[in-house]
């Protein structure tokens, strides 16, 4: 029998698990499998955030993406230039070609900053600058150090974007980095967005909406950024202006370039349609997504895809012992959100229950939707778990799939 | 008694059943949205709105919309002030596009 071919896109989150759980559930000789990304630095994500404070190192969240696959997935350093859905193969960058009998699409989201006008003007990294990069992050990191006072904000352009609550995390940490510098009093500090609220939760909107108004940050709604003037002026389409000494932007996000150039394969933004409980992708029976790839109606963060992860390993399995596909993934997701001064809350939640306060992930655990120094420990402990659990794919205890539903106070949902 | 008064609406003005929207309650409802006459452009972005709900059960969101309807989105705020996806759901008789996550 000849072996099966299993083709990932992307090395990072998505496809690291995807690999390594599919390494163990076919032997060597049954199924070769395939893993390309452009480079070989996984970045560690959720640590840029702590880099403009000065609390993290962007080198130091790097590892090779080769280094966390199992020795007998195949790594391919180069980037993708097109997937042929009908012919079942991709086409590399660098002219290989992999046929494959299911491929699995993690190439995540891609930055595009020249997509909103006067965004790569003047100012970029001069007084303009987003922490999603290592590069913009550490840029970001000296203009806090020489900020003396002004007026700062901090917006998301629309959404999706990955890990909806970094920002409002950054705006928090800024209170309590320009706290611990003696210049709050003489900043001012704004949250834009273009929601109707602080979060896109009922309950968890209005946690948070207090705790930016306790922490005296403005809150700015329905801000839909139409331009930046590098000069220090926000502007959004309703013709509605934001002055600023400081901006700290989440450019729009959309799917790798290779999913728009692809037939059949992306929506207009350039993430595929994906079915949202068995991670197939619509209209093709043996192309699976996960992650922030996807279009599928929950966040783009890393504990959904890790809990995706699993769900989609066991689904490729099924699809190609010919057995029917479970639908087993919930939209589970699960986020510390730091509030500053050593402090983080924990939202738990999924596709049909948002997140409510309560403990996860039984009556006597973390605390959910309440600041405390658990979760914030929670949190740094969470990069090691990250690397030696997470992606090799190891089972971590209480936390999978299944969002849990003891110990959270479900009536108070709206 | 006016049309708009025959069907049902939700607490914001969104249509609960599209089947009943008419392009004449369309015109009612924008004329009490501030919009007096509806120009082709705006009846261009009101069916695409309109025509994507109906086909996949999900309204686009701006973005989408400014990418796919040809209108870009300078002028779909031109065109409906404020929130130009929740109006023009709301004048085709859909139901409020749902947030992203």
């Amino acid at each position: 029998m000849t072996k099966r071919q299993i083709v990932i896109l992307g090395g990072g989150t998505g496809g690291t698990i995807a690999a390594n759980r599919l390494r163990h559930l076919f032997d060597a000789d049954d199924a070769e499998i395939h893993l390309a990304d452009r480079d070989d630095r996984h970045v560690y994500q959720p640590g840029l955030l702590f880099v403009p404070f000065g609390l993290a190192e962007a080198e130091r969240l790097v590892r090779p993406r080769s280094q966390q696959l199992h020795r007998d997935v195949r790594f391919h350093q180069s980037a993708v230039e097109s997937v042929d859905l009908r012919g079942e193969c991709v086409e590399l960058a660098d002219g290989m070609l992999l046929p494959y009998d299911a491929l699995v699409i993690a190439s995540g989201a891609r930055l595009q900053p020249e997509e909103t006008e006067g965004l790569l003007g003047p100012g970029w990294n001069e007084r303009v600058f987003t922490f999603y990069t290592a590069e913009g992050a550490t840029a970001l990191h000296g203009a806090l150090e020489d900020f003396d006072g002004g007026r700062l904000v901090v917006n998301f352009v629309d959404m999706p974007i990955k890990c909806p609550v970094a920002p409002l995390e950054f705006a928090f940490l800024a209170d309590w980095y320009l706290r611990e510098r003696g210049v709050r009093a003489k900043s001012e500090l704004v949250f834009a967005t273009p929601l109707d609220a602080a979060f896109t939760k009922p309950v968890a909107s209005a946690h948070l909406a207090s705790l930016l108004a306790a922490k005296d940050i403005e809150l700015v709604t329905e801000f839909n950024t139409g331009e930046v003037d590098a000069g220090g002026v926000l502007t959004s389409y309703d013709g509605r202006a934001l002055d600023f000494d400081l901006l700290v932007t989440v450019p729009l996000h959309g799917g790798a370039d290779y999913v728009e150039r692809s037939e059949g394969l992306g929506d207009a933004l350039g993430f595929v349609p994906t079915d949202r409980t068995t991670l197939q992708a619509a209209g093709c029976g043996n192309v699976f997504a996960l992650g922030d790839a996807t279009d599928v109606p929950t966040s783009k963060a890393g504990s959904v895809t890790h809990f995706e992860g699993e769900v989609l390993a066991a689904n490729v399995a099924r699809f190609l012992d010919g057995r029917p596909l479970a639908a087993g993934y919930d939209g589970h997701a699960n986020c510390f959100v730091e509030t500053g001064f050593h402090k983080a809350l924990l939202i738990d939640f999924n596709y049909d229950t948002e997140p409510v306060p309560g403990h996860f992930p039984f009556p006597v655990g973390l605390p959910l939707l309440r600041e405390s120094r658990l979760n914030h420990l929670g949190k740094l402990m969470f990069e090691w778990v990250y690397w030696h659990a997470l992606l090799p794919g190891r089972p971590i205890p209480w936390i999978g799939p299944a969002m849990p539903a003891a110990g959270k106070a479900l009536e108070e949902a709206r | 008694m006016s049309t708009i008064e025959r069907v049902e609406v939700d607490a914001e003005g969104f249509l609960i059943h599209p089947e009943q929207w008419t392009e004449d309650l369309g015109r009612e409802i924008a004329s009490e949205n501030g919009i007096e006459e509806l120009t082709e452009r705006h009846w261009l972005v009101v069916r695409f709105m309109r025509d994507r709900y109906l086909t996949t059960g999900t309204a686009p969101s701006i973005r989408a919309l400014g990418k796919e309807s040809g209108v870009p989105i300078k002028e779909l705020y031109e065109l409906f002030p404020k929130g130009p996806a929740k109006l023009a759901a709301k004048i085709g008789g859909i139901p409020k596009p749902k947030g992203c996550i």
